[in-house]
């Protein structure tokens, strides 16, 4: 009920739109109805061989009828279209707009690139369940109404004979469709997640498995997979159809039971004879209904739980700083005795952190994995707001402050920082829209991505393809360090610019880094303990807690490095 | 409208029984569709002009309920043959596509197209369903069931058939005119549509980083400005893509307009009988009925020839031809100006490199990354057959040789090695699925395994550290006992006390073996027999 009141206040603008696109889809649909029913009668009165101006009424509406249907059904299509694409881009705002109440700390695992997609394909979804779902239900059930009425006026038993055929077929049917095909998806899910695996493996391990002789074994195996599978799915073939055989059968009892009152009814002098053909014609063309209702019922359900995850996004937790409006009125960043706690984890991840950064001055925050330290640059960005304690910049508490004036001041380059899939200069531009070519290449030849760029043959408009997949790890990392200095902010936070890269490319990035970041007010969060010597400070977080900190010659004894 | 692509009939056999059946099916459903039009007709004549009552029509009634009953039937056993038909062809389809990836090897198979064909594989042969359960039996109706009603038709009433034969064939006319003009027009609206879809994933994807520059809510515009733009777009191409069914509904329901005033008028001048207007009326429609379904399908169709066009794509592949020599691997391998051209994915290249692997030899190969070390190893393994330059192995060219052969006398680690879910003794015994336990664990010891042997791993090793799946993939190779060793880093990722002890323990391993050894850690080079620099590759432009 709530992802239905959720999907009416997002398409409420386009309701007209809807229901023009409902009535269009009735009107043509009923002129099939029309059509079937008026020949019926204009036959059986012709038969009669009246006076040929007699039949003019009935062959005026024959022939628009006719005309009517594909007219009508044309018109509907593209009405219908229109307004789903207009609730479409509406519910993508809405989605966007509540991702972004949450980012980035909030979203948890809507991080994961395949969670997104679904999400991407629910919003889709809302397409196919205006279209394929609404639409046709709406249709059907004016259609329907309107026909069981009018059969109704000739011979109520005939209305009734309709009524429950229609019910039969347009509730029985679909319902029937639904479970069957429920109770057949239950069954071959486990099986077909149990092929995925090791098609899985077979294809991403192609190399190990052929280079050891092991690809026919593992062939074998996915062989076995597929035949359960397959004899699973031929077991389930007989209940596809169960639910249209259903709509077929009630249409075929409704032509028969109409044809038993009608012909009764003609008897006994309550119908006039010329009326028996348009009650036995009628619901041939009315079953054209509920053809489209097995679908939509499918179209239905699996929209309207895409809504519900659509919806669920309001609930996301927003455990970013609560911002304010004053402007910026100094640069130095400072966290004071301040805790911070993940939504939803049970213990602060931060423990009474205190860290001033000044401006030029450059402080390395180093410790194990899960020690804290992506939890401080989240705290000191506004992401996550404290518990306990302070972050102010410039003085000012962020929940002064105005978020965008702040963000113009202070820039994170996250390891796991996105690259569009687009131009390197529309990647670059991200950081500062308005910047000319020459600045793009300033900041790329202090990220010593510079000279690679003027490498590439189409220079700054390289694409960098799907996940920067067409750069290499420190490439991708010198682009988002590049990106963040073109903001040429005063405070630059840098969240694990390493991680991924082997030893030879993490060491040269970082020395790199920290060319680039002189005199800028820096905190670099790494796991490296080499190459720090040139900082102002250097903090060792253990649990969430401050556990050394001093001058990088005191902090870190000559220890190996891996 | 596309007809059944020769390949489906090619590459799965079963699409000819399913046919078959079809078309046994669609005999009966026609013979069904003349007895319904016949006995409606008939009774609604003798109720309506010669009074006849309920008694009187008991026999025919009756039969109208079996013959009403048996197109229902018939529909559904049409259902049911669909999808067992379905189940054996994707089945069919998907062993043949997996057989053939193996036979094209890890070079073709990049990793973006692994991640695709794992899908298609999966999921994406699933939307042949549809095309089996309604487009494919649509089809075979289409192509006789408006044959037989229209000479129903022509003997009932002449004049009458020669309307639904004029506009019947206007209607595929039509749709293939309409459906030309906008073909082009459609697919370049759907894709920028999917393209619409992409870019919607990729800015969610990157909202964080949009957040940290303060442009999260800027984008917004951008996303109404791009789906209003797109809503105009696609909506001026559907305008054109809808003609075609406007085009068929139209034609359908007018004809049968025009066949009921027809018979109407007829009637009125006593030329024409009652019984045999309402055949002519119950059976227009029915003519059009098949084409009009197939119309509806369409779409549901096309997803299911798209993906089986993609699964036909890799199976018409032509697989390198290969030789059918054998040759002993223990022997001095010699490389002579071996070309390999590099693609703009990987860039490494070889670039006419001459060299010789003597045999029971270590062999150490260093350069930067990116001047085609991996490469080398891949053209030893016969993944990578050189662009020009050969490899002559005791005298014979690797091109002529059989490879799966030739494979079985190499132990290989990758620089990346991929390990398989299940326990560690498995990942080690790949090579060697009866290896002993003794055997697998000397060689886990060899190689240093710091991990149970029994632990189970997650898939492509999860849940272990990048040293340690380099460790166990090491064991892979040794337990193999195989003469020539290819090994790609393996000490990457090691920590130095265990590459120190590593140290000790691989020359016993390497003992009377050939080995190339990849790696620029210098602590490796004090193994090897001899050491050859790579030069780094031209990148190429």
């Amino acid at each position: 009920m709530m992802s239905v009141r959720w999907l009416l206040r997002i398409a409420r603008p386009e309701v007209w739109r809807l229901v023009a696109a409902a009535v269009l889809g009735s009107l043509a649909l009923g002129c099939s109805i029309g059509l079937m029913a008026t020949s019926g009668w204009l036959i059986s009165r012709a038969a009669q061989q009246p006076p040929v101006l007699y039949l003019t009424v009935a062959i005026v509406a024959v022939r628009a009828f006719g005309i009517g249907r594909g007219a009508l059904r044309y018109a509907e299509r593209l009405v219908g279209h229109d307004a789903a694409f207009r609730v479409l881009a509406r519910t993508r705002v809405q989605a966007w707009i509540d991702l972004d109440r949450a980012a980035p700390a909030g979203l948890g695992k809507l991080r994961s690139g395949d969670v997104l997609a679904n999400l991407v394909g629910d919003v889709e979804a809302v397409q196919d369940l205006l279209v394929r779902a609404v639409l046709p239900i709406a249709v059907a059930v004016i259609t329907g109404t309107a026909t069981v009425v009018l059969l109704g006026a000739l011979l109520p038993a005939a209305g009734l004979v309709l009524l429950i055929g229609l019910l039969v077929a347009g509730l029985a049917a679909p319902a029937i469709t639904l479970s069957v095909a429920g109770r057949a998806e239950r069954r071959l899910a486990p099986a077909r997640a149990a092929l995925t695996d090791p098609v899985h493996e077979l294809l991403t391990g192609a190399a190990d498995l052929i280079a050891y002789g092991a690809a026919g074994p593992a062939l074998d195996r996915i062989a076995g997979h597929d035949r359960k599978l397959t004899s699973l799915a031929r077991r389930s073939a007989a209940g596809a159809g169960v639910g249209a055989a259903v709509g077929a059968t009630a249409l075929a009892l409704t032509v028969v039971g109409e044809l038993l009152v009608g012909v009764q009814a003609v008897r006994a002098g309550q119908l006039p004879g010329v009326q028996l053909a348009v009650l036995a014609l009628t619901p041939l063309a009315a079953f054209e209904l509920t053809n489209s209702l097995p679908a939509a019922a499918q179209h239905l359900v699996r929209g309207l739980r895409a809504v519900d995850r659509l919806r669920a996004l309001e609930e996301l937790p927003q455990p970013s700083v609560a911002w304010g409006n004053k402007d910026v009125i100094g640069h130095t960043l400072k966290i004071a005795g301040a805790d911070a706690r993940w939504p939803g984890a049970s213990h602060p991840t931060l423990q009474d952190i205190s860290l001033r950064l000044d401006p030029g001055r450059r402080i390395a925050v180093v410790g194990e994995s899960g020690a804290g330290k992506s939890t401080l640059i989240a705290t000191l960005a506004g992401f996550l707001a404290t518990e306990q304690g302070l972050v102010t910049y410039g003085g000012r508490p962020l929940t002064e402050l105005d978020e965008n004036a702040f963000r113009r001041q202070v820039v994170v380059c996250a390891q796991d920082d996105h690259l569009f899939d687009t131009t390197i200069r529309n990647n670059l531009l991200v950081g500062r829209p308005d910047a000319t070519d020459a600045e793009l290449m300033s900041a790329l030849h202090q990220a010593r991505l510079g000279a690679w760029v003027d490498r590439q043959p189409r220079g700054l408009d390289t694409t960098v393809g799907e996940r920067a997949d067409q750069l290499s790890g420190g490439e991708r990392q010198r682009l988002a360090l590049a990106r963040a200095l073109l903001a040429d902010p005063a405070v630059l936070l840098l969240d694990e610019p390493t991680a991924h890269l082997d030893e030879p490319t993490a060491a040269e990035l970082t020395r790199d880094i920290l060319a680039a970041t002189r005199g800028r007010a820096t905190l670099l969060v790494t796991h490296r303990l080499a190459d720090l010597d040139d900082l102002d400070e250097v903090i060792v977080l253990t649990h969430g807690k401050v556990q050394r900190r001093g001058h990088p010659a005191d902090v870190l004894q000559p220890t190996p490095t891996n | 409208m596309p007809a059944i692509d020769p390949r489906l009939l090619r590459y799965a056999r079963t699409t000819r029984v399913f046919l078959t059946l079809s078309v046994l099916i669609g005999v009966g459903q026609a013979v069904v569709i003349l007895t319904q039009a016949w006995l409606l007709a008939s009774i609604i004549t003798d109720a309506f002009l010669h009074g006849a009552g309920l008694s009187d029509l008991s026999g025919r009634l009756t039969l109208l309920t079996i013959t009403l009953v048996t197109r229902a039937l018939l529909a559904w056993v049409a259902e049911v043959t669909a999808h067992h038909c379905s189940a054996a062809v994707k089945s069919e389809l998907r062993m043949r596509l997996l057989h053939k990836v193996v036979q094209l090897g890890p070079r073709w198979l990049t990793g973006e197209r692994s991640g695709e064909l794992t899908t298609l594989a999966t999921r994406g042969i699933d939307a042949l369903d549809d095309y089996f359960s309604r487009y494919l039996p649509q089809l075979v109706l289409v192509c006789f069931v408006p044959l037989v009603v229209a000479g129903r038709m022509f003997a009932a009433d002449w004049l009458s058939a020669s309307i639904v034969v004029v506009t019947l064939p206007l209607i595929p006319a039509f749709m293939i005119l309409v459906g030309l003009t906008t073909k082009q027009l459609t697919a370049r609206q759907w894709a920028a549509l999917q393209l619409l879809a992409h870019h919607f994933l990729d800015v969610l994807a990157g909202l964080g980083t949009l957040k940290a520059f303060g442009r999260s809510r800027a984008q917004l515009g951008t996303i109404e400005r791009l789906a209003d733009k797109q809503r105009k777009a696609t909506l001026s191409s559907l305008r054109i893509a809808f003609l075609s069914s406007l085009v068929l509904e139209l034609l359908a329901t007018l004809s049968v307009a025009l066949v009921a005033v027809s018979v109407g008028l007829r009637l009125v001048d006593g030329r024409l009988d009652l019984q045999t207007a309402l055949l002519v009326l119950i059976l227009a429609p029915e003519a059009y009925l098949p084409l009009r379904l197939l119309g509806a399908h369409y779409h549901a169709s096309a997803e299911g020839l798209g993906a089986a066009e993609q699964v036909f794509s890799v199976l018409d592949h032509d697989v390198p031809d290969q030789g059918t020599a054998s040759v002993r691997a223990d022997r001095t391998i010699e490389l002579d100006q071996v070309v390999v051209a590099g693609n703009d994915r990987e860039g490494a290249a070889l670039d006419g490199l001459s060299l010789t692997i003597p045999a029971g030899k270590v062999t150490g190969i260093l350069g930067p990354s990116g001047c085609g070390k991996s490469t080398l190893l891949a053209v030893l393994l016969g993944f990578i057959r050189p662009d020009s330059g050969q490899v002559v192995v005791n005298g014979i060219d690797l091109a002529t040789v059989e490879l799966a052969g030739w494979r079985s006398q190499i132990a290989w680690m990758s620089q990346d090695p991929v390990l398989f879910a299940g326990t560690v003794f498995e990942n080690i015994r790949l090579g060697r699925p009866y290896a002993d336990d003794l055997a697998v664990r000397r060689a886990g010891q060899a190689a240093r395994v710091d991990v149970p042997l029994e632990k189970v791993i997650g898939e492509r090793g999860n849940g272990l550290s990048s040293g340690q799946r380099r460790r166990i993939a090491l064991a892979r190779a040794l337990l193999l006992d195989a003469p020539l060793l290819l090994l790609d880093e393996p000490t990457e990722g090691v920590d130095p006390e265990t590459e120190q002890d590593l140290l000790g323990t691989l020359p016993a391993a390497f003992a009377g073996r050939t080995v190339v050894l990849v790696t620029h850690r210098t602590a490796l080079l004090s193994l090897c027999d001899q050491v050859v620099e790579l030069a780094p590759a031209e990148v190429a432009a």
